[in-house]
């Protein structure tokens, strides 16, 4: 069984810090299928619509009777161990750095014999295993067998860390801690073992309720932070970037009107300014720091966490100027997820639905409790996606979208404004 | 004809005669802005961007880019900032006399009250006891409310907000009636946020320093600073503010003129603490 993580020891200053290495890219567009689907946490294989073989590795025709009309259709992973390597040599940069590595050949249920990488709790050969998909360093589908049950510490696997971002030892900045969302966030990630949660809040004359109390947490260090000040943002950077595992981009500025319900361009620029240049401002200032320490060790940095919305996807029309400054934010998370991926560091992206706050105060419910999508935020650093719905509306709203992006745009407008 | 007059101010500031102090605080993304419900339309704090420094952006210079609202840091109000004062002639910042901008001052030391009491009120009582000690307030002239706040340099305690709302000095209704019909000062300053008090929202009318001041198209300077290095009369004020086209207000550099013999000793080690020169 997997023995629980210890604190990593301080670093040593006189070693030379290592450059992250990936594992190897380079993926046809067919076989992107597989990352497109372990992006969403999904586990999905090419079916034959012909004669309903699934195939592994993904190709552009059906390995049984050569029909192109192959689809991407979610499996449960669900297999038997044929045979465990114990891998002690590789001309890949990333694995000769890790070894030894375990890998092993599975059987899947659903038909294919697959190559995966091994979780250390697998029982020998033979045995009943699972097998999901999950996005490695260089942000590529990578099968990943796991034991049939959950075993204690299961996430301390060393092979899996390398899969996952988990917080458990690492150092988290939390960019506003002051929301009902960023409170939950601090006491979260505190409780999933982080070492050290920088906890940011601006404006220090406005003090929300609730928030005194995460000062008494001994891992929380509050620290002013406003993302609409360039200056303070370098300079925090410059105190505390080369030290920052995981960032959490929890600053949001939501008001809900569209175009014709506020006169002026006011409250659509600051949307804009923390939504968009503020996401601006801290990749610019925090990102070449994470890129130089994406392989510091075992709690180098692992990720980089964006709380947008599932009104990024689509315009949400009674509050237009903010889903527009989350599409924005959108496109500028995806140009910060190429500039990180040389160095491993995975992009994040959360779209909730509606948050259960005052500025959706008039949405009817569903709305997700700023508890429960600090939970899921947690959960997605310990899986193995970038892309996060969470919550029925936003995962009811991705299904949508992905069905017909052009009858939920008319859906949405159709929808009555408060 | 007015060449010796000016030659004469030429040379009492040369000659120490005459201090200058600067009555401005520094314009900094970390001094706050005044603070409104958050549904409510908002006041820009003082923001800077760098648009080059000696790099590649710009190899031989540095500058900025810098933004704010006409009513960040120390800045001036004009009557049109007011809904009181919105139809009268000449209310905004391109259209106010010149002449306006350089006024005598009558300091007023409600420091100790301030101390006491954040939430303290300036009354007519208090204006009466300070013209008895000082004389009758001059028509035309700056009234500036002294309170030391802007030693308050957190800006958690500067802004002094709890679960009711601000907590500053200010003056009440009685006073501004007063000084605007009774004394047709030019308009009132503070070093609080705002020439109302915190609380001047609860007062009748709400906010009565900016109702009747800007009613009766007089003017407001807020978060001046270095009050208590003036005397109580025979400072002049320099405050001018940017020529902003139909400007309800504007940041600017407020310098006061103090002549020498009220600048005793004692004063000059205030000046040096406050990291002045002499000229």
């Amino acid at each position: 069984m997997t023995p629980p993580l210890v604190r990593p020891p301080r670093k040593n200053p006189i070693l030379r810090t290592r450059l992250p290495n990936l594992p190897p890219g380079g993926r046809s567009r067919v076989a992107l299928g597989l990352t497109a689907a372990a992006a969403l946490g999904r586990f999905e294989l090419q079916v034959c619509r012909d004669c309903g073989t699934v195939q592994y590795p993904p190709r552009e025709a059906c390995r049984a009777c050569l029909s192109h009309r192959l689809d991407w259709r979610a499996q449960d992973g669900a297999g038997e161990l044929v045979s465990a390597t114990l891998l002690h040599h590789s001309n890949e940069l990333f694995y000769r750095e890790r070894m030894p590595w375990r890998l092993g050949l599975v059987k899947l249920d659903c038909g294919p014999l697959i190559v995966a990488h091994l979780h250390g709790d697998c029982a020998p050969a033979p045995a009943r295993v699972r097998v999901s998909l999950n996005l490695d360093r260089a942000g590529l589908a990578a099968l990943v067998a796991l034991p049939e049950k959950d075993t204690p510490n299961m996430a301390d696997d060393r092979q899996l860390r390398e899969m996952t971002c988990d917080p458990k030892f690492r150092k988290v900045l939390i960019t506003d801690a002051k929301t009902a969302l960023g409170q939950a966030l601090v006491e979260a990630v505190v409780a999933a073992g982080a070492d050290l949660v920088w906890a940011g809040h601006a404006e220090a004359w406005k003090k929300p309720p609730g928030f005194e109390r995460l000062s008494a947490i001994p891992q929380v260090s509050l620290l002013p932070l406003d993302l609409t000040d360039s200056r303070a943002v370098k300079q925090l950077a410059g105190e505390i970037g080369g030290r920052v595992d995981i960032l959490i981009n929890t600053a949001d500025y939501h008001r809900n009107f569209g175009i014709s319900g506020r006169e002026g361009i006011e409250t659509a620029r600051a949307e804009m300014d923390i939504n968009y240049f503020g996401l601006l401002r801290l990749a610019q200032e925090f990102a070449p720091a994470m890129r130089a320490r994406g392989a510091d060790g075992q709690s180098s940095a692992v990720a980089w966490v964006n709380i947008l919305s599932v009104f990024a996807l689509s315009n949400f029309p009674p509050h237009g100027t903010y889903s527009a400054s989350k599409a924005a934010a959108l496109s500028l998370a995806q140009c910060l997820r190429a500039e990180l991926a040389p160095a491993g560091v995975r992009v994040i992206n959360i779209f909730p639905g509606p948050l259960d706050d005052e500025w959706n105060q008039s949405l009817p419910p569903p709305k997700i409790a700023p508890t429960r999508l600090a939970a899921d935020i947690v959960a997605a650093l310990r899986g193995g996606g970038e892309d996060v719905f969470p919550g029925d509306i936003a995962q009811d709203w991705l299904a949508r979208w992905r069905d017909n992006p052009k009858a939920l745009e008319r859906e949405l407008a159709a929808m009555p404004h408060q | 004809m007015s060449e010796p007059v000016l030659s004469k101010l030429i040379a009492d500031l040369a000659g120490g005669r005459i201090r200058i102090v600067d009555l401005t605080q520094t314009l900094s993304p970390d001094f706050p802005q005044i603070v409104l419900p958050p549904e409510m339309g908002q006041a820009w704090p003082f923001r800077i961007e760098e648009a080059s420094r000696y790099d590649a952006r710009g190899p031989g210079w540095y500058w900025n880019n810098f933004s704010c609202s006409e009513h960040t840091g120390t800045h001036f109000d004009a009557p049109i900032h007011w809904i009181s004062g919105r139809h009268l002639p000449e209310n905004s910042t391109d259209t106010i006399a010149v002449q306006n901008f350089i006024a005598p001052a009558c300091v007023l030391d409600c420091s100790r009250e301030a101390a006491a009491d954040a939430d303290f009120l300036l009354t007519l009582d208090f204006l009466k006891k300070w013209e008895r000690r000082h004389g009758r307030i001059a028509p035309a002239s700056w009234i500036l409310m002294r309170t030391d706040w802007s030693k308050r340099t957190d800006p958690v305690a500067y802004q002094n907000i709890d679960a009711t709302g601000q907590h500053t000095p200010g003056p009440d209704s009685e006073a501004v009636k007063f000084l605007v019909q009774e004394r047709q000062v030019l308009g009132f300053g503070s070093e609080a946020i705002g020439t109302d008090a915190g609380q001047g929202f609860h007062l009748k009318p709400p906010y009565p320093c900016h109702y009747y001041m800007h009613g009766a198209g007089r003017f407001g300077l807020q978060c001046l600073t270095n009050l208590d290095l003036l005397p109580p009369v025979g400072a002049v004020i320099i405050a001018a503010p940017l020529k902003i086209k139909e400007g309800s207000g504007s940041p600017l550099r407020v310098l006061a003129l103090v002549p020498e013999p009220a600048a005793a000793a004692p004063r000059r080690a205030a000046d040096r603490r406050a990291g002045r020169k002499r000229r």
